[in-house]
C-alpha cells in the first residue's frame, strides 16, 4: 500500500487539511445500543426516569421507583444508573441513592441483584433491570441477603420486618440506624 | 564503516523487498528501493508501550519502519520490568512512551519514534487520521473498541457501497492472556472489524454481591468484598483509585482480615492488584510471538511482499502448542464499519419529513424511529421526558441539525416488519444531501468576497 500512502502524504502536502472533512464525536457501539434500549424503554407504571445531564447524556440517568403493593407500598426509591462504554458487554452500574431497610440493598446502596452481576448477558437491557429493581420492591429474599440483619428479621418476623419497613420509609431508626423519610 | 554495517543490518530485508515471489500481494512491485520507500512514507502508530508495545516498537524499527509514534497513559511499575524489557529499575515512575521511544531511537539508527504520554480519547481524531497503519498493544476491550471506531470513521463508500480505497485504515492487533494470545488484520469494510467480532471477547466473571457479603468462599471473594463494598462503607464518597498504592494496601489489609475471619488462605497483595485491577498474567514470550506476527503483518500491508494474515490467528501455548488462523467474517450490518443504508435528501427535509421517509423506505420499513447523530440525540420516541425535549427539533431541517455538512453518518432505532413480525433494529444512515455545498469550500470562495 506504500504507493497509495505516498499519494496520502502529497495530497496532505497539497491541499493542507481541506480534503479531510472534520469528523465529529465518535459514537460507541455501547452507546448506540443504549440509545436504542432508552428509545423503547416501556416503563412500569410504578417508575419514572430522568437525565440529570441533558437529553444528550444516556449514560448517566436516575430512575425513581415507587412501590405500588407490598411492604415498600408508599415509599420512592431513587437509583443511579451509570453505563459504561462496553454496554452491554458490562452491565449497568446501578446504586440506590435511598437509604433502605431492605435485605438485598446495603446501607451504601450497592444492590444484590443477580442481572446486575453474574447473570448479565448482552442480551439483557435497561428495561430489564428496571423490571428486576422493581422485583426487589414486591419481593425481597432473605436467601441473598446484603442486609444482614433486615434478611434475618424477614425470615424469622415478618411482623416485625414490615414494621420496620414502615419506621425506616417515615424516617426513624432501626436499630442503631437512622433512615431518612422516603414516603411520599 | 558505520554505513557499512547499517547496511548490513538490512540485507534480510532488502531480499524480502526486492524479490518477486508467488504467494505475494497482487499489488507488490519488488524493488530495491521499496525499504527507502517503508522508511520515507509509512507512518505507524503504536498504541500502547507495556509488554506487547515495547516488542512492536522494537520489531517495526528493526524490520524498516521509521515514522514511528507511540502512545501510552501509563508510567513504568516495578512488575512491568521482567517483560517490558526496554525499561530498567531508575525508569520507574517514568511515562512508558517517553523512555520507549527513547530507548529504541538509541538502539536502532534512523528511526525516529514520537512518543505521547497521555490517553487515547485525549488525542482528537485527526490525530489518529495521519497514520497510515495503526498497531494495537493493548490488554483493554474498552480501548480496542474506542480505536477500532476511531479507525471505522475514516472509511468511506462509493455509491455501490463499496470501500473506498485509500480511506481504508488498516488495524493490526495484538493481544495476550498468559500463554494465549492473538494477532489479527483489521482491514476496515474488508476485513470484520473489533465490533463485527466482539463476541470473542466473554464478559468478565463477576461474583454476586451477596456471596462477597455473606458467603465468601475464595480469596478473590474476599478481596472484591474489601474492593466493593468495604471501601465505600468506610471511605464514604471517597473514590477508589486502583493506580494509588496507599488504597490498595488498604484494599490488601482488609481482604486479609476477612480471609481470616472466614478461615480463607491465599490473599496475597499481588492477588489483590490482580483481582481488583483485572491484571491478566503476563507472560513476556508470549508477548514476543504475538508482537512478532503483528510487526510482521504490517510490514506485509505496507509493503506488499506477502499476503497478509487472514484474518485471525491464535496462539495458544497451553497443553501443548497450538495455532490457528480463522477467517471470521464480516457483520453486514455492523454499525461502526458497515455502510449503512445511503439516503439521499433535500437540504430541506425536515426531521419529522425523515421520521416519514424511514417507514416508507423499501429497505429500511422503519416505523417510530428514534435519531441520532454523533451523540446528540434528534429526536427520542421515548421516554416522555427525552420526547418532550427532542420534540423542537421535528420542524427543522435535517441539514440544519447535522452541522451543514454535505454528508454525514445518522443512526436510527425503530420497529421493522421481518416475516411478518415486529422486531426492534438500529440502523445506520448514510444521509448524502443533494445539492449541498461543502462549508469548508464556501468558506473560502466567502473569504474572497468583500464584506
Ligand atoms: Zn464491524
Amino acid at each position: 500500500m506504500i504507493k497509495l500512502f505516498k499519494i496520502k502524504d502529497q495530497k496532505k502536502d497539497d491541499a493542507g487539511n481541506a480534503n479531510g472533512r472534520p469528523v465529529g464525536k465518535k459514537q460507541s457501539a455501547g452507546e448506540l445500543r443504549l440509545h436504542k434500549d432508552i428509545s423503547e424503554l416501556n416503563l412500569p407504571k410504578t417508575t419514572t426516569i430522568s437525565f440529570p445531564n441533558g437529553k444528550d447524556d444516556l449514560m448517566n440517568f436516575e430512575v425513581v421507583v415507587r412501590p405500588d403493593e407490598g411492604y415498600y407500598l408508599g415509599g420512592m426509591f431513587v437509583f443511579s444508573f451509570q453505563v459504561s462504554p462496553s454496554y452491554p458487554y458490562e452491565p449497568p452500574k446501578v446504586k440506590c441513592k435511598t437509604k433502605v431497610y431492605h435485605p438485598n440493598i446495603d446501607l451504601e446502596g450497592n444492590v444484590c441483584l443477580n442481572i446486575l452481576r453474574e447473570d448479565w448477558k448482552p442480551v439483557l437491557n435497561i428495561n430489564t433491570v428496571i423490571y428486576g429493581l422493581n422485583h426487589l420492591f414486591m419481593d425481597p429474599n432473605d436467601e441473598d441477603p446484603l442486609n444482614h440483619d433486615a434478611a434475618a428479621v424477614l425470615r424469622s418476623n415478618p411482623k416485625l420486618f414490615e414494621s420496620n419497613v414502615r419506621r425506616a420509609m417515615s424516617g426513624g431508626y432501626v436499630g442503631q440506624i437512622y433512615f431518612p423519610r422516603c414516603c411520599v | 564503516m558505520g554505513d557499512a554495517s547499517a547496511e548490513e543490518r538490512w540485507r534480510d530485508l532488502d531480499k524480502l523487498l526486492a524479490r518477486p515471489g508467488n504467494i505475494v500481494s497482487p499489488i507488490f512491485e519488488p524493488s530495491p528501493q521499496l525499504r527507502d520507500e517503508l522508511g520515507e512514507y509509512v507512518r505507524v502508530l503504536v498504541v500502547g508501550a507495556g509488554g506487547l508495545g515495547c516488542e512492536l516498537l522494537k520489531d517495526l524499527a528493526l524490520s524498516g519502519f521509521k515514522n514511528l509514534e507511540v502512545i501510552d497513559m501509563d508510567t513504568i511499575e516495578v512488575s512491568n520490568l521482567n517483560r517490558q524489557f526496554l525499561f530498567r529499575i531508575h525508569d520507574v515512575g517514568k511515562s512508558k512512551a517517553e523512555v520507549a521511544a527513547r530507548r529504541v531511537m538509541e538502539r536502532v539508527s534512523g528511526v525516529n519514534i514520537v512518543p505521547h504520554f497521555c490517553r487515547i480519547e485525549d488525542k482528537d481524531i485527526e490525530f489518529y487520521r495521519d497514520f497510515n497503519i495503526i498497531a494495537l498493544g493493548l490488554d483493554s476491550i474498552e480501548a480496542r473498541s474506542y480505536i477500532n471506531s476511531v479507525a471505522c470513521s475514516f472509511l468511506e463508500y462509493d455509491d455501490d457501497d463499496n470501500p473506498c480505497e485509500e480511506t481504508i485504515k488498516p488495524l493490526v492487533d495484538g493481544g495476550t492472556e498468559g500463554f494465549k494470545g492473538h494477532a489479527r488484520v483489521i482491514m476496515p469494510g474488508v476485513t470484520p472489524c473489533f465490533e463485527c467480532t466482539i463476541w470473542l471477547f466473554p464478559p468478565q466473571v463477576k461474583f454476586p454481591l451477596c456471596t462477597l457479603a455473606e458467603t465468601p468462599r475464595t480469596a478473590a471473594h474476599c478481596i472484591e468484598y474489601a474492593h466493593l463494598i468495604k471501601w465505600d462503607e468506610v471511605h464514604r464518597g471517597k473514590t477508589f483509585d486502583a493506580d494509588n498504592p496507599e488504597h490498595m494496601q488498604w484494599i490488601y489489609s482488609e481482604a486479609l482480615k476477612r480471609a481470616e475471619l472466614f478461615g480463607i488462605t491465599g490473599v496475597t497483595y499481588s492477588l489483590t492488584q490482580g483481582v481488583v485491577k483485572n491484571i491478566i498474567p503476563a507472560i513476556a514470550s508470549t508477548n514476543a510471538i504475538v508482537s512478532a506476527a503483528c510487526a510482521l503483518e504490517a510490514l506485509k500491508i505496507a509493503t506488499g511482499c506477502s499476503k497478509t494474515l487472514s484474518n485471525y490467528l491464535t496462539y495458544n501455548g497451553l497443553e501443548g502448542l497450538h495455532t490457528k488462523v480463522t477467517e471470521f467474517v464480516r457483520d453486514q450490518s455492523c454499525l461502526v464499519c458497515g455502510p449503512g443504508t445511503l439516503i439521499e435528501l433535500d437540504i430541506l427535509v425536515t426531521l419529522s419529513e425523515l421520521i416519514e421517509l424511514l417507514g416508507e423506505h423499501p429497505k429500511l420499513q422503519l416505523s417510530k424511529p428514534s435519531i441520532t447523530h454523533q451523540g446528540k440525540n434528534l429526536y427520542m420516541q421515548a421516554p416522555p421526558v427525552l420526547e418532550e425535549l427532542t420534540r423542537s427539533n421535528l420542524p427543522l431541517p435535517l441539514f440544519d441539525l447535522m452541522g451543514r455538512a454535505p454528508r454525514g453518518i445518522i443512526h436510527a432505532t425503530g420497529f421493522a416488519n421481518k416475516n411478518g413480525k415486529r422486531t426492534s433494529c438500529l440502523r445506520k444512515l448514510r444521509v448524502v444531501f443533494k445539492g449541498a455545498v461543502d462549508e469548508g469550500a464556501a468558506n473560502v470562495d466567502m473569504a474572497g468576497v468583500p464584506a
